[in-house]
Order: structure tokens, then sequence, then C-alpha cells
């Protein structure tokens, strides 16, 4: 298990190089001289040069990456004119509650989307099918954008159950209850277009496997139906839903951004947003490069779960 | 069944065609109705309600009419969804084209960017070229397109790898044709279906990207404003004025569900799996929907199938698998179920225990008993508590039969622990036991062993292992030796024949090899479409074939208990089991037909020895003229 774990760590090396190449060629888009529009507002002349200096601005791209990649390996992620501190500071403090936000979204869709789309299966063209299919078809329809404003108004404004924003509250203590209350609707909000599309793949994961031969086998045996569904089923299933959990992560990802604008939820999500509009570019570049590097990471934990998953995986 | 019928028969895909056909039409024919100017500010009327004087949805938070600006809005942001859609599509394809068709290095370098930019989370990726570009519509636009580029390149090279070795392709390269005009010609109308469906399916996608690039500020900029913009700016006035948010969030609702609802009418529709029911998931048990009397017990016979009939219902049409098949066994017997594939011997062997997948399968009649009583009739709860634990069974081919995730040890001790309450550790060692009863060398290195570990005949034994786990009074084996060499086929047939001796197993062996069943086999039962043709002891049957089909059976074994033996050399198919011909099944394919034989029902007659047929090569027990009066 280790030598697997260390052979998904080698192999991604080239996928993370590859992002600082795609981001690094993105920014070579930046029309005009890059150093200015780095600075943008602040860009005196004696701050341009200091910067082409640093960052080597007034070299061949190739030398510019390879200095751009080897202070990022040293983490220096540059400085962030907008706010005038490291980048990976900002990054660092801002990702802890991305973290949180997406984190427990992700957990919720994972669940209740394996859950609704057993139940499913299991009950397939029941009424039990019928209303978590319709549930599905209205989860990843609705933006979640929208769907959290909705909720601000139903749950904060009108139903005071939950505050109306923010990660925690401005005057009192910081504890995990306080947390929760602020934690539910941005959660909720972000899982519910993740959560329709793991129901949708596991209900048809289940129907897939409940055809197969060894559930034929589990049933001859005497295995009550319940066994036949959770223990047996499942298990199998699980094979075809994990890796669209891995893909799911990354949308869920995605979906934080949005979440963090209406919930006022102090990530990274909002913290590029609100680089871009400050065109601070050292900024977005740092944050996408870390958070991209991140969802790198967390796919080598899918693969190695899979295999823990899946006997048959060589490891 | 064509494809736009299929999609219409789907009522809810229809819906999402007749919403969005809707809202395009609204969106296209905005410029000629008679609404306000959508950017003019009205500071006097801010906030109306909706269905105020002169504003039927209201105004927003600079007193612009918002029924003109949802109208212009929508417009612009299907505009823009359909653009990034078809760049998307087009660059995307071109890329995959261009990957698939010359394959390899240009493939691998190509594939291996296409991967990296799918390794970022979406929405990353479209922040750093709208950070690189600057916030604005356009920009946005590119975002998205690119961002779903890899997902087309992704599809359409699968696809083009396809094409690309097709003889027609082959066959216009020698006949000197460039590569440009292969692509156009031959590679392009293959794919643009397929660049089309995906297209499809992703719209709602890209005019939900787009509105929530502009949502964030970083796409439309005012005062032009799509339906996202129109959302973000009522962001601040969400609490006091709902309505502003209410009004463009539903939009788009409306338009990402009426094309979600289409996808996925399109992906049905497509899909030929679905087009036959064949999804459908099998129930605990094979449905029960008897008509007719059912059969009383009879006889001393252990297990005892009575005029059993089941059936397949796909659709409209009905396929009579069995017509009718009564077989006893009694304990301590070997009773072989002889057929060529689709004979419906493993039918009859799924139908005793319920197990016939179900839908479509559906046990129409007659009866199964087991010591006197009925198992079509049980409930599930009592077939359960028997299933395993009175009747068990051996399956076809083990390594699809065993769970591949689970260990051979517990999948064992699974069949022990669902019907006797005992501990792991006496679990355990019974498992051990079981596995030296079939004869696996190691053992107990083999109880945590996985199926795909082991080899074909060993996982035979642990499948027979499993049978064994509760001592079953009746085991079905259904072509078990079927996947396994001739070797291992023999010593597994020998296993079998010591347990049935050790343990006085009745066991019902299902086979379409007469090899088999002269080695193991007390009597025999030849089946044919769907009903027994001919029965009887195993010498007498093979010495002295009676029915025409059981003999041709055999003179195509080439040499009994040698070599792999196959029933193909008869000439003809045998008869759908939907398209029964009146009187004898076997008629068409057989050399002594006569009109008789057509007219009515063939009768199984006979006693120790019965037989399905007017003429029979030898006569039993009866001559043909008593033959013809059963008949009758
Ligand atoms: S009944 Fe007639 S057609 Fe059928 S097998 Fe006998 S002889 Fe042939």
């Amino acid at each position: 298990m280790g030598s697997y774990i260390l052979k998904r760590l080698v192999s991604a090396i080239p996928v993370l190089l590859g992002i600082t190449v795609i981001v690094f060629a993105i920014m070579a888009l930046i029309p005009g001289d890059p150093a200015t529009a780095i600075l943008g507002s602040y860009a005196t002349p004696e701050n341009v040069e200091k910067l082409n200096r640093d960052l080597g601005l007034d070299k061949p791209a190739v030398q510019r990456y390879a200095i751009w990649l080897w202070n990022m390996v040293q983490g220096d992620f540059g400085r962030s004119f907008s706010l005038n501190r490291p980048v990976l500071d900002e990054v660092l403090d801002r990702f802890g509650a991305t973290l949180v936000l997406a984190g427990t979204s992700f957990v919720l869709c994972s669940v209740v989307g394996v859950a609704a789309g057993v139940v499913s299966a299991a009950r397939q063209y029941g009424a039990a099918d019928r209303g978590i299919t319709f549930a599905v078809l209205l989860g990843i329809s609705i933006p979640s954008f929208f769907l959290g404003m909705m909720m601000i108004l139903l749950f904060a404004v009108r139903l005071r159950w939950f505050p109306a924003s923010g990660m925690w509250p401005i005057y009192g203590d910081r504890h995990l209850w306080v947390l929760l209350r602020h934690l539910t609707m941005p959660a909720l909000a972000l899982a519910v277009v993740a959560t329709g599309v793991v129901a949708r793949l596991a209900r048809s994961a289940m129907l897939e496997v409940l055809r197969q031969d060894y559930i034929r086998t589990a049933r001859a045996k005497g295995v009550p139906e319940r066994g036949v569904i959770w223990r047996h089923a499942l298990r199998a299933a699980m094979v075809s839903i994990i890796p669209v959990l891995g893909i799911q992560a990354g949308f869920v990802l995605s979906g934080a951004v949005y979440i963090e604008m209406v919930f006022q939820w102090p990530g990274v999500g909002r913290m590029l947003v609100d680089a871009i509009l400050k065109r601070d570019i050292l900024l977005v570049q740092g944050g996408v490069v870390f958070v991209a590097a991140c969802y790198v990471l967390f796919n080598i934990v899918v693969d190695v779960a899979q295999s823990l998953l899946d006997p048959r995986i060589k490891t | 069944m064509s494809f736009l019928a299929l999609l219409a028969r789907n009522r809810l895909a229809l819906a999402g065609l007749v919403v969005m056909a809707l809202v395009v039409a609204l969106a296209l024919v905005t410029p000629l109705l008679p609404l306000a100017d959508p950017d003019v500010t009205d500071t006097g009327n801010r906030f109306l309600p909706p269905f105020s004087e002169g504003a039927l949805l209201g105004t927003d938070h600079l007193g612009r009419d918002l029924l003109s600006r949802l109208l212009w809005g929508t417009r612009l942001s299907l505009a823009v969804g359909f653009a990034a859609a078809v760049i998307a599509a087009v660059l995307g394809a071109a890329v995959g084209i261009v990957a698939g068709y010359y394959g390899g290095r240009v493939d691998n370098l190509i594939m291996r960017g296409v991967d990296m930019l799918m390794a970022f989370p979406y929405i990353l990726l479209a922040l750093a070229i709208v950070a690189a570009l600057g916030p604005g519509l356009l920009n946005a636009l590119i975002a998205v397109a690119a961002v779903n580029i890899p997902f087309f390149a992704r599809n359409i090279r699968g696809i083009t790898v396809g094409i690309a070795h097709k003889e027609f392709v082959d066959a216009a390269k020698l006949a000197g044709m460039g590569d440009g005009r292969i692509i156009l010609s031959e590679v392009l109308p293959n794919v643009i279906p397929v660049i089309v469906i995906a297209m499809s399916t992703t719209v709602g996608w890209m005019i939900l990207e787009t509105a929530g690039l502009s949502f964030l500020g970083l796409g439309s900029q005012p005062p032009q404003a799509d339906l996202g913009s129109m959302l973000g700016e009522a962001r601040s006035a969400l609490i006091t004025n709902p309505h502003t948010s209410v009004v463009p969030g539903m939009m788009i609702l409306v338009i990402v569900m009426a094309i979600n609802l289409l996808g996925d009418g399109v992906r049905d529709a497509l899909d030929p799996r679905l087009r036959s029911g064949a999804l459908s998931r099998p129930m605990a048990a094979t449905m029960v929907r008897r008509e007719g009397p059912v059969p009383q017990p009879e006889g001393e016979a252990l297990l005892a199938l009575r005029e059993l009939r089941t059936e397949f219902h796909v659709k409209q049409r009905v396929y009579r698998a069995l017509g009718g098949v009564s077989l006893g066994v009694r304990p301590g017997e070997c009773l072989g179920i002889i057929g060529e594939s689709g004979s419906g011997k493993s039918v009859t062997a799924l139908s005793v225990m319920g197990l016939v997948a179900s839908p479509p399968g559906v046990i129409a009649g007659g009866a199964v008993h087991y010591r006197g009583e009925d198992l079509v009739g049980a409930t599930y709860e009592r077939l359960r508590s028997l299933r395993g634990r009175e009747i068990a069974y051996i399956f076809q081919d083990p390594l699809a039969t065993l769970h591949p995730l689970y260990t051979v040890g517990d999948q064992l001790a699974e069949a022990i622990r669902v019907h006797r309450g005992v501990s792991r550790g006496e679990a355990r060692s019974r498992t051990l036991a079981l596995l030296r009863d079939v004869r696996i060398p190691n053992a107990e290195s083999r109880l945590d062993s996985y199926p795909h570990e082991m080899s074909g005949g060993m996982r035979q034994r642990v499948g027979i292992a499993m049978a064994l786990a509760n001592d079953p009074q009746v085991i079905i084996a259904d072509e078990p030796t079927t996947a396994l060499d001739v070797t291992v086929q023999a010593q597994i047939l020998s296993l079998l024949d010591t347990l049935r001796r050790e343990k006085g197993l009745a066991i019902v062996f299902i086979t379409h090899d007469f090899g088999v069943v002269a080695q193991l086999c007390d009597r025999v039962a030849v089946m044919y479409a769907g009903r027994i043709v001919e029965e009887g002891p195993t010498q007498a049957v093979l010495e002295t074939p009676a029915h025409p089909y059981t003999r041709r059976l055999i003179a195509c074994v080439p040499e009994l208990g040698e070599g792999k033996r196959v029933l193909h050399a008869i000439p003809g198919l045998p008869p759908a089991v939907d398209a029964l011909p009146p009187g004898c099944a076997f008629a068409p394919r057989c050399d002594k037909a006569a009109e008789a034989c057509r007219e009515g029902d063939v009768a199984l007659h006979g006693g120790a020895r019965k037989v399905r047929c007017l003429f029979p090569e030898t006569a039993p027990e009866t001559d043909p003229e008593t033959a013809a009066e059963a008949a009758q």
C-alpha cells in the first residue's frame, strides 16, 4: 500500500507541473506590459523596475517560468499588492474556511447522494424512486447561488433559524456550535447540485450491479434483500461511484466560489473574485495554483480509497 | 422506433422542449415587443413591486423595468451560452479529431494536455482566464468555452479513433486522398451527430456557468445585463426587495431545467439498453402471476415441478420460456436436464427458487413442490429461508457468480450466517471444513483470497462449497463445468458425484453435454423449446433415444467423454419461444415431420420413459398409434 501511495504521488508531479505551465500560459495572455498589469494603480516607474527585476519579467518566457516555479517550490508565491502581504499567507488563511465549507458539502453530497441513489434503485419505479428522481432533477437545475439567496430569505430572514452570512459572528465566542450554525446553509446550498449528480450516478450504478450474476448468487444463498442491496450491490457499485466522487469534489470546490460570495464566507473563492476585480494578478495566480494542487492531491486520496475498496486493482 | 418518436413519448422531455422553444421564441422576438428600454433608469420609481402600473414585474434598484430587463437578459444569456457551446464544440472537436485521426505522438501529446486541463476544478481555470483578460462578458464567454474544450476533445477523440481505423478511411488513403479531405468527407460526417448531442447536453451547463461569472461581477458589465448579473445586482437588495432576485433566478432555473429534461430525453432515446427495458432491476424473487388451477403435490419426489410455466414479458411481447415443465427428483438421485441454449433448461433451474430475473420474468402457472410445499405460492420470507439452506445452487461461471470484492472466506461464512446464528469463529472453522470438503489444498490460506486470485477450477470448488454450506437436501447445478477445461471438468464432476454419495444429495444437473450426463446422472430429461421432449433412465435414453431430437443430439456428440462437445450440428435453429409453431415444436427441423405433427399439441406420454413425439424412433412402451391418440 505504501509503495502504491508513493507511486501515485510521483505520478502527480507531471500533473502539478502541467498545472503551473497552464496557469503561466494563461497569465501570458495579459495584454500589455505584465509588470504594469500586475501593479495596476501601483505602477510607479520604480515599482515596475523592481518587479521586473524580482520576477524576471523582462526575460524570455522560459526563464520567467523557471524563476516563478522555483520561487513557488521554495514557498514564495509572490506578494499581493492589494493586501500588501505574501500571497501564500493570505491563501493559507482563506483556504481553511474553504476547506470547512467544501469538505462538509462533499461529505454531505457523498453520503446523501449515494443513499438516495441506492434507495432509488432498490425501489425502482416506486414512489420513493419517483420522488428522488424529481428532487434530483430540481437539484441539478437550480443555480447554487440562487438557491443560496432563497435560503437566506427563508431560513435567515423569515424563520431566523440561521445567520444570513459569515463564518463567525463579529462579536462572541468562536466555538463549534456557532460555526455549525453559520455553516449549515452554505454547506447545504453548495451540496445540492453535487448530491443530485451523485444520486443519479449511484442509481444507475446500482441498477447495473443488481443485474450481475453475483447478486443472483447472493439471493440464491438466502441473503435477505437488505443485505443484497447494501452489502453486496452497494459495495460493488462503489467501484464506479468513487471516481465520480473525485470529480464531484472539483465541482464542489468550484461551486464554493459562488456560495462564498452569497454567504460572505471568508474563503479562497471570494478572495479570488475580489483579487480579479482589483486586478491583483499575483494573488489570483498563486491562489489558482495552490487550490488546483490541493485538488490533484485529493484525487490521489480518491485513488487510494478505490484501491482499498477493489482488491483487483494492482497496488 | 425513430429517435423523435421516442423523444416525444417521453412526456417530461417534451415538456422541456416546449418550454425551451417558448423561451427561445420569446428571446427572438424581444426587440419587437413594446417593452420599456431596459437600461433607462428612473430613480423615482425604484423597487416597484410586481404588477405595478406600467411595470408588470416591477422595477429594480434604479427604477428600470424588470420585465424588459428580464427578456433582454434572457436573450443575452441564451446567446452567450449557445455561443460558448458552439465555440467549445468546434474547437474541442477539432482538437479531438486531430488527436484521434493522427494518433501516436500527436494524440499522446494532445491528450496529456487535455488531462492537465481536466485536473483543474473548472472554475479555477475560468477565473484565471478572466483574470488575465479582464472582466467582461466576451471574456467570460471565452473562459467558459475554453474550460469546456477538453470535454469535447476527449469525447470526439474517442469516436474519431474508432472511425480512423475503418476500411473506408483506409480505402480513401489508398486512393491518394489527403488527410484534410478525408477528415472533412469521411470523419466529420460521422462525428457531427456526437458533437450535436454533446452540445445539447452541455448547453444548459454553459448558460449556468456564464450566468455564474456574471453573477460574480466578472461577466457582463453595467448597464448591460444578462440573467446572472441581474441576480448579482439584486443581491444587495435581497432582503428588502426579494422580487428583483426571484425574477432572474427563476428564469435561470426554468431554462436550465428545461434543457436538462430535454437532455435526459435525448440520452434515454439514444441509449439502446434503456430502450429494451433491460436496465430494470431484478426483484428479490420472480414475480408470480399464476393462471389456472394450481397442481397438487403427488408422488414421492423430494422436489417436483408440476406443469411449470415461466414467461418473459418484454414490452408488449410474451416469451413463453417454459411451456409446462414437470419433473421430479428423489433423495440421492441425480437428474440431468439437457438441451441447447435457449431450450429453457436454465430457466427451469432458476424458477425453482424464484431466481429468474423479474422483470421481465413471470411464473405464469404450475407449481414447484418441495416436500409437498408449494414454493411458487410461498411468501418471499419463506422462500428466502429455504434458499441455500434446503435447496442450493451452483452456477456456471464462478468468476461472474462470486462477488469480486469479498474474500472467499467471507462469502462462505455469509452463506452460513444468513441461516444460522453462529459466531464469527464458528463460521470460520465451518468455512474451513467446507473448503476441505471440496478438496481445496491449503484451505487455510485460501480463506482470505479473492475470487480473481484463484483458478477457474478452484473458484468452482468454492461455488460448490458455498452450495454445501448449510447441508442442503437438493443442489441445482446450472452448467457448473461449462466454463472449465476438460481435466478440471472431470475433477469437478467426480467431486460432485462423491459428495452426492457421501451426503445423499439430490442433484438437478443442467447441461448441454451428453458426456457429462452419462458420467453423473441417473435419469435425464431432454428439453426443447421450453418443454421436455424425452425423459428416462440415462442409459436407456443414450442407447435408444426415442425422440428424433434426442437422437440427433446424441449423433452430434463425436465420442462420449472426449473433447469439446457442443450441440451445434443440427440444421436449423430452435424456434423463438414467442413464435412457437402449432403442434410439435421440433417439426421444422425434423426429418420425420408429417402433417399430423403440425396440427395438434403433442403430449408427453409413457411411464418411466416418456417421449413427446408422434413417430418416436423406438417405441419404448407405446406404439405410434397410441401416441397419435394421446396427441388428441
Ligand atoms: S412429433 Fe413429428 S415432428 Fe415432432 S419430433 Fe416427432 S416426428 Fe418429428
